[in-house]
């Protein structure tokens, strides 16, 4: 079987943006890029299904400009057995996203496909359902477990009050949550061999995906700023204000 | 216009969020029918019908629908939902599980956790964990939205809606459930606890949480974690607060030994009134703090308990 595994460039987790002052966007001029958090971990999913053995061939995908090759090549480094970049540079909404998918879903006949649950960037939490919708496919989204068989996959998902445990017949999709695993870092050796991996670049023309936006964003604005109030000295003082002042206790 | 909000609920109560969605509909404007899919779940379609503004309430209560599973909800939302101009759900786990699948179905964006309704097609809505508010406009026949619970007050009791069954029935083999693991806890649940204390890393082990508990009995608050606690394995993931967690806002958040990082910011940020204890007085924490402590949090917590 082949696992497709969907990867997201997208700014640095522990940069900090700003939005732009004439309200266009945030400003990602030099800010240090990276792949999702989340792909990370869907990344390493797959690597460990297939060495596990129920897994022969680990694609990685990314969408976007050509500097996704970037991450493309961490993942290859990771473990992943080939990459493609479907590149443009447009902006591409989930929704689009998601058909690219399935149009490689079909070209590359994928039994399953992993991806992170929510991009750090967008904060969207949308690709991986859609995607299992057009495919007509389960889905176990928020993943905190996954158990592969030859036929199914058993999936434990972070759900509000606990966990819930469902069994899909394969293909499906799976979209992945923070406890599934620790990724591994890649070793040097591994970086070197992944230079030699092949990375296909298509595009959605190709793929004969429309990826015309539906979405026109007005404005991006920043979020009112909570001021820093006081340092109180003593537990005692802090009961205190919280009593008189704030009147919240 | 017409909306069609889809109920959240465990077969048994309507869950707290299903009214700040329907308060967001009430801000777009138009008609609102609730539809609740479950099984067994009547006395859901009773407590929806009783909310101010919802029109009607449609019941579909069938064995598929019981544990919301969205390989069978979504179809069933689909086939009512093209007779409306939105569909809303809670930007909960189980609305951002079925809601993208409604979208992708009927081939059209979904707007997801908006916090404001500009117009019935423009909303506002958090991008990069919140620091950054995105207005987008639609040009979808059908918006497909989810809500984020925090950005609009609940909607109040006081409606008459009719009820009405759907015999609609959609059960697909290809997902089956398993089983549910739930928390169990005589505490507030967290997205609606007027009260939260959180702990992060700086509690340094799960056995140091009973300090939180101990002031949360006094208080009658739900507890909290950052995500530094839930990866270092302190305490389980669904008390996670923050831009990948629980997004919360009571009326007083209290973080114990949590730094502060964006990501927890982003979940948090929005409460009334935030107080800090860290005994690192550079905490970021402290920058979006109405009141400070700079104190071991060893110390501090068993004196907040005693003064409580």
């Amino acid at each position: 079987m082949k696992v497709l595994v969907a990867i997201k460039r997208v700014v640095d987790a522990n940069v900090k943006v700003r939005v732009k002052s004439d309200g266009t966007g945030v400003d990602l001029t030099n800010a240090k890029m990276a792949m999702n958090p989340f792909c990370e971990i869907g990344v390493e999913a797959a690597i460990r299904m297939k060495e596990a053995g129920a897994v022969e061939e680990v694609i990685a995908v990314s969408i976007g400009p050509k500097a996704c090759q970037e991450q493309i090549r961490t993942a290859l480094a990771l473990g992943c057995d080939r990459g493609i970049l479907v590149a443009t540079d447009e902006q591409v909404e989930p929704l689009a996203v998601a058909k690219i998918l399935k149009a490689l879903t079909e070209k590359e006949d994928i039994g399953l496909v992993i991806l992170g649950k929510q991009s750090i960037d967008t904060d969207n939490n949308q690709v991986g359902q859609m995607l299992a919708a057009l495919c007509n496919w389960p889905q176990g989204t928020f993943a905190c477990k996954a158990e592969l068989s030859e036929d199914q996959i058993e999936v434990t998902r972070e759900i509000d009050g606990g966990e819930q445990t469902v069994r899909l017949s394969l293909p499906a999709v799976i979209t992945i949550d923070l406890r599934l695993n620790e990724p591994r870092y890649a070793s040097l050796p591994n970086i070197m061999k992944a230079k030699k991996k092949p990375i296909d670049t298509v595009t959605a023309v190709e793929l004969e995906v429309d990826i015309g936006s539906r979405l026109k964003t007005l404005s991006v604005d920043a979020p009112a700023q909570r001021s820093a109030g006081i340092i109180v000295e003593s537990v005692a003082e802090l009961v205190n204000k919280l009593k008189t002042e704030a009147k919240v206790i | 216009m017409s909306i069609l909000v889809i109920a959240e609920h465990n077969n048994e109560s309507l869950k707290p969020a299903s009214l700040n969605v329907i308060a967001a509909a009430t801000a777009i404007g138009g008609d609102i029918d609730v539809l609740v899919a479950g099984c067994g779940c009547q006395q859901v379609a009773a407590a929806a019908a009783q909310v101010a503004g919802v029109a009607r309430v449609i019941v579909a209560d069938n064995g598929a629908y019981e544990h919301q599973l969205a390989e069978n909800i979504a179809p069933l939302v689909v086939e009512l939902g093209k007779a409306y101009s939105h569909i809303l759900a809670a930007a909960t786990t189980t609305g951002k599980n079925l809601t993208p699948r409604v979208a992708a179905l009927l081939d059209v964006a979904q707007i997801s956790e908006i916090v404001e309704v500009k117009a019935a097609d423009t909303f506002v809505r958090p991008i990069y964990a919140g620091n950054a508010l995105a207005t987008v406009q639609s040009a979808d026949a059908i918006k497909v939205i989810t809500v984020r619970a925090t950005g609009f007050d609940a909607a109040e009791q006081g409606g008459s809606a009719a009820i009405e069954s759907s015999d609609i029935v959609i059960e697909q083999s290809c997902a089956r459930y398993v089983s549910e693991q739930l928390s169990v806890s005589e505490r507030p649940e967290l997205t609606s606890a007027s009260i939260i204390i959180s702990g992060g890393r700086g509690m340094q082990n799960g056995e140091n949480f009973l300090l939180l508990e101990k002031v949360a009995d006094k208080l009658g608050a739900a507890i909290g974690a950052s995500r530094a606690a839930v990866d270092a394995g302190f305490v389980s993931n669904d008390m996670q607060v923050g831009q990948t967690g629980k997004i919360v806002a009571p009326d007083l958040y209290i973080a114990v030994g949590i730094s502060g990082a964006i990501q927890h910011l982003a979940g948090m940020k929005d409460s009334k009134v935030i107080v800090a204890i860290n005994k690192d007085e550079e905490a970021p924490i402290f920058q979006v703090a109405d009141y400070g402590l700079v104190a071991d949090l060893f110390k501090a917590l068993p004196e907040l308990e005693a003064a409580l």
